[in-house]
């Protein structure tokens, strides 16, 4: 079959944390640790498990930060190479897998917890908090965090994955391969919403309008009563959706500070070197980016005793604030299949539910897709996609121009 | 003799003229048949100051002597114009000061011992110790503001604000309760122009928002036609009536004074005078103040024109009830300043300056440009407007987005959050005004640093709310073309441009009116 496989390259590695900030898109488009190749099928070998041929696979930003360089080197002990990547997954089921029949249309939760891997639950998986699992790197299978991070089950980016029947969300026919793609990110941001524990009335900053803090605008909108919604977009497109999908406020990067100071009364302090910061804001703020400035952003604006919420995955930042101010920062990793704040429902059908909702029509028109040989461009766009108005890039292997 | 202002047709022999565009001025060649409003030469000044100040006080208007309503342990409160008057800041001794120190000596004769000086501030910035003393003058700086007795009015103080009550038309009264609970206050005005002084002295400028707000509003500027002639303004028809309740709970000595229109000090005196009259010498300054223009940082630049301080003249000064000494003082306002014009124009054409009352030792931001452009300049005028209801405003400033974060941190968000959104004032008004008012950190740096209040970027634009009724189209030369953008206005490289884009609203072969001002002066359109 054929597949886009990520492999260990120390001097693309080097490349990357040299120069992958700074141009990225160059790097990911001609030096990237990825290639195109011709693979066996991954197996299945045991109960539970099954082919899966995919439709469609996004390219989230945790994808562009491995092939970047930007990914912290934590996360080297959770993966195993080479890998294909791709873990916002529709997907088509080519064997039967328990209850659901040979062709039935599925999305993934890409989390590998110990049912999937075959191991006596953990405390974790047993309360359905499958994100937190603490056996991501035993089992039958090798490590790997999710789907897509794991050198046994393929990953979307390939004709092939497999998954297991604990991972499998059968996706209704009114709903779109391209909506269907968008269920697993708008799962992570129901858990994000809730995991923020919103209150009512309380005035939230999403940090960042790509696809993860539109969805978290419009989880935060729809599952929290929170007052005051304001988001952190730089591009047109970004700003229609995002008061589309809730915001009461969108604001510019540079001004992010003085719009919300302005909404809170805040008082602003300027040190004699560095950004400046609030005393006083918003309740609650979403880093929705998980870049330095974005993190610095939210820590900044976020009143004493606030809450911070790591949705992207975080960059080095300065974490003054947080001591000072007190705040609670709070890690927010893909979704639960049991959520706590919406009834013990998972996050995917909480999603499932949202991802039909008619304000995410205009979403369905800003889903770009490219066959697999054409993975450089695919990249490209996607490094570009909040300039060029684009929400989610995705691979179609099932294609060929 | 000084000549009175006229009204010039340019014609083949016209040269081009001076028009003033922030830190700078350009010449301008202006169509054939251009009107050109000159303000009158300036006055001759007072020979005896000292002597005009005592004659004043001694003989008031509709009041007792000063020193008669002098006596012990009185309490005894003077107040007096702030740094936005007059315009440029004016030579030492500042005129405030001559009129204090003889207010101050009178004081000390009747044994007066329970006296405080308030700058009287209303909403704009508080003056630093500096600019204090150069209005009240070394002696009494020294005397009384290390004593705490030499301060800015703050109108954020609650527990130093008094009610005085409501007016007939229920605006409240809201003034300094030092002011308020006084058994006397002097008044100490700078009448530059015929907006300044009378009722808008006490009641505006010792007051709070709350008192401020009935007649500082869109609804209330845009039908003040206009601001320089009091008996048509709105906003003074509040002040107005806020100064007769005034009158019914404190005694109020009003002194106001008028100046000549010497603006400029030599070598920029060639500014002052009518450019086919310049002397060699005049023509050289021209030349070398715009080389030194051309080749000065921008920083260098905005020294040159902030450091100027003018020469102006005394031309009188009025004691005592405030409506007979204003009667007085707008006569004499409208002797230096009045020009007679003969119907109005298609098409206006102003210069906006470096300076207005509120970026003294600051920067003109897009938004205090426009006031003083569509604000003050526009309402230069008696009788009816320059420019035709539905005409064109052409005006000369670079307009750059440069803001004082010291003196207007409430600007730049007005500019980058309200006026994104909308530059109608009656729309920004209702939705944004009592967040800024309110806004703590805004008021917080009103009364702690050296920032304009909140609201104040409010007032300017409704400043401007007249003009953008009035005409149909304002477009700014050689200005940032976001920044008028942002302010809902168009932009042009040049005149000819102008007046390309004009034509769709005056046609193609429009009266043109060009004020020719600073100095300052006042059209009395017939």
């Amino acid at each position: 079959m054929l597949a886009l496989e990520m492999y260990r390259s120390l001097p693309r590695h080097v490349a990357g944390k040299v120069v992958g900030g700074r141009v990225p898109g160059l790097l990911s488009g001609y030096a990237a640790p990825l290639r195109m190749v011709t693979i066996d099928q991954p197996a299945v070998a045991r109960p539970g498990w099954a082919r899966l041929r995919t439709r469609l696979s996004g390219i989230c930003g945790s994808d562009l930060g491995a092939l970047s360089g930007r990914t912290s080197l934590y996360f080297s002990g959770l993966v195993s190479m080479p890998l294909v990547p791709g873990h916002e997954v529709v997907a088509d089921l080519v064997d039967d897998c328990e209850d659901l029949p040979e062709g039935t249309r599925v999305v993934i939760d890409p989390v590998l917890g110990c049912v999937a891997r075959g191991v006596e639950p953990c405390a974790w998986c047993l309360a359905g908090a499958t994100n937190r699992c603490d056996r991501i790197t035993v089992g039958h299978i090798a490590p790997g965090l999710q789907t897509g991070y794991c050198s046994d089950t393929g990953g979307g980016w390939g004709q092939v994955l497999t998954a297991h029947r604990s991972q499998l969300h059968v996706v209704p026919d009114a709903v779109s391969d391209e909506q269907a793609m968008l269920i697993e990110p708008l799962a992570c941001a129901v858990h994000t919403a809730l995991r923020a524990q919103v209150r009512r009335g309380d005035r939230v900053l999403v940090s960042g309008a790509g696809v993860v803090g539109l969805f978290t605008t419009l989880a935060l909108r729809s599952l929290t009563e929170a007052g005051q919604i304001t988001v952190v977009a730089k591009h047109g497109r970004q700003r229609e959706l995002a008061r589309a999908f809730g915001a009461t406020e969108v604001i510019a990067l540079d001004g992010a500070l003085r719009g919300v100071r302005r909404a809170t009364g805040a008082f602003h302090v300027q040190p004699d070197f560095g950004p400046g910061y609030l005393l006083g804001g918003v309740d609650v703020a979403i880093d929705a980016v998980g870049s330095k400035t974005s993190l610095e952003t939210a820590l900044h604006a976020t009143r004493a005793g606030g809450r911070v919420v790591l949705s992207g995955m975080p960059a080095a930042a300065d974490l003054s604030a947080a001591w000072f101010r007190e705040l609670e920062v709070v890690g927010s990793y893909a979704s639960a299949g049991r959520e706590p704040g919406a009834g013990d429902r998972p996050a995917f059908e909480v999603a499932a539910a949202l991802v039909a909702d008619d304000v995410l029509a205009p979403v369905d028109g800003a889903v770009a897709s490219y066959p697999l040989y054409r993975w450089r461009e695919a990249l490209d766009h996607a490094h570009a996609a909040g300039r060029l108005g684009t929400v989610k890039v995705a691979f179609d292997p099932r294609s060929s121009r | 003799m000084s000549r009175p202002g006229f009204v010039l047709e340019v014609d083949d022999r016209t040269p081009p003229l001076v028009v003033h565009e922030g830190e700078g001025f350009r010449l301008e060649t202006f169509p054939l048949g251009t009107r050109v409003i000159y303000p009158p030469e300036s006055l001759p000044a007072v020979p005896d100051v000292d002597q005009a100040i005592q004659h004043a006080l001694r003989n008031p208007e509709g009041s007792d002597p000063l020193p008669e309503l002098l006596f012990p342990g009185m309490r005894l409160t003077v107040a007096f114009d702030d740094l936005s008057l007059p315009l440029p800041p004016m030579r030492s001794p500042d005129i405030r000061q001559r009129i204090i120190e003889a207010v101050l000596t009178m004081a000390a004769a009747a044994g007066v011992d329970d006296v405080e000086l308030v700058a009287a501030n209303a909403l704009h910035r508080r003056m630093t110790a500096a600019e204090l003393k150069h209005i009240v003058g070394e002696r009494v700086f020294r005397s009384f503001f290390p004593q705490g007795a030499l301060y800015n009015h703050d109108a954020e103080d609650r527990s130093n604000l008094t009610h005085v009550g409501l007016t007939d038309q229920g605006e409240d009264v809201e003034i300094n309760r030092r002011a308020a609970e006084s058994d006397l206050l002097v008044y100490v005005n700078v009448n530059l122009v015929a907006m300044d002084g009378g009722h808008k002295s006490v009641p505006v400028g010792l007051a709070s928002y709350k008192s401020l707000r009935h007649h500082h509003n869109s609804k209330t500027m845009v039908r003040s036609h206009s601001f320089m002639d009091h008996t048509k303004s709105h906003l003074h028809h509040s002040a107005w009536r806020m100064g007769q309740l005034l009158k019914e709970h404190l005694n109020i000595f009003q002194i106001e004074t008028t100046l000549n229109n010497e603006v400029f000090p030599a070598p920029y005196d060639f500014l002052m005078k009518r450019e086919w009259e310049w002397s060699i010498k005049d023509q050289g300054s021209m030349l070398a103040a715009r080389r030194a223009l051309s080749l000065a940082p921008a920083r260098l630049r905005h020294k040159m024109f902030h450091d100027l301080r003018a020469p102006y003249g005394l031309t009188g000064v009025h004691a005592g009830d405030t409506e007979q000494v204003h009667e007085k003082t707008i006569a004499a306002v409208h002797r230096q300043q009045l020009v007679e014009v003969h119907g109005q124009a298609d098409v206006l054409v102003m210069g906006v300056p470096y300076l207005c009352p509120y970026n003294v030792s600051s920067t003109m931001n897009p938004i205090l440009a426009t006031c003083m452009g569509l604000g003050y300049y526009f309402n230069s005028y008696r009788g009816q407007p320059v420019v035709r209801r539905g005409g064109a405003v052409i005006l000369y400033h670079p307009l750059k987005p440069d803001f004082n974060q010291l003196h207007h941190p409430s600007y730049v968000d007005f500019y980058e959050e309200v006026l994104a959104e909308s530059t109608d004032p009656a729309v920004i008004e209702a939705k944004h005004e009592q967040n800024y008012a309110a806004d703590p950190w805004y008021v917080h740096l009103y009364r702690t640093s050296h920032a304009y209040h909140g609201v104040h970027p409010f007032y300017m634009w409704y400043w401007a709310a007249h003009a953008m009724d009035h005409v149909n189209e304002v477009i700014w030369v050689g200005a940032d073309r976001r920044a008028v953008q942002r302010l809902g206005f168009r932009a042009a490289s040049s005149l000819a441009d102008a007046l390309e884009m004009a034509s769709d609203t005056v046609g193609r072969s429009p009266s043109i009116t060009y004020l020719h001002n600073p100095p300052h002066l006042l059209a009395d359109v017939r």
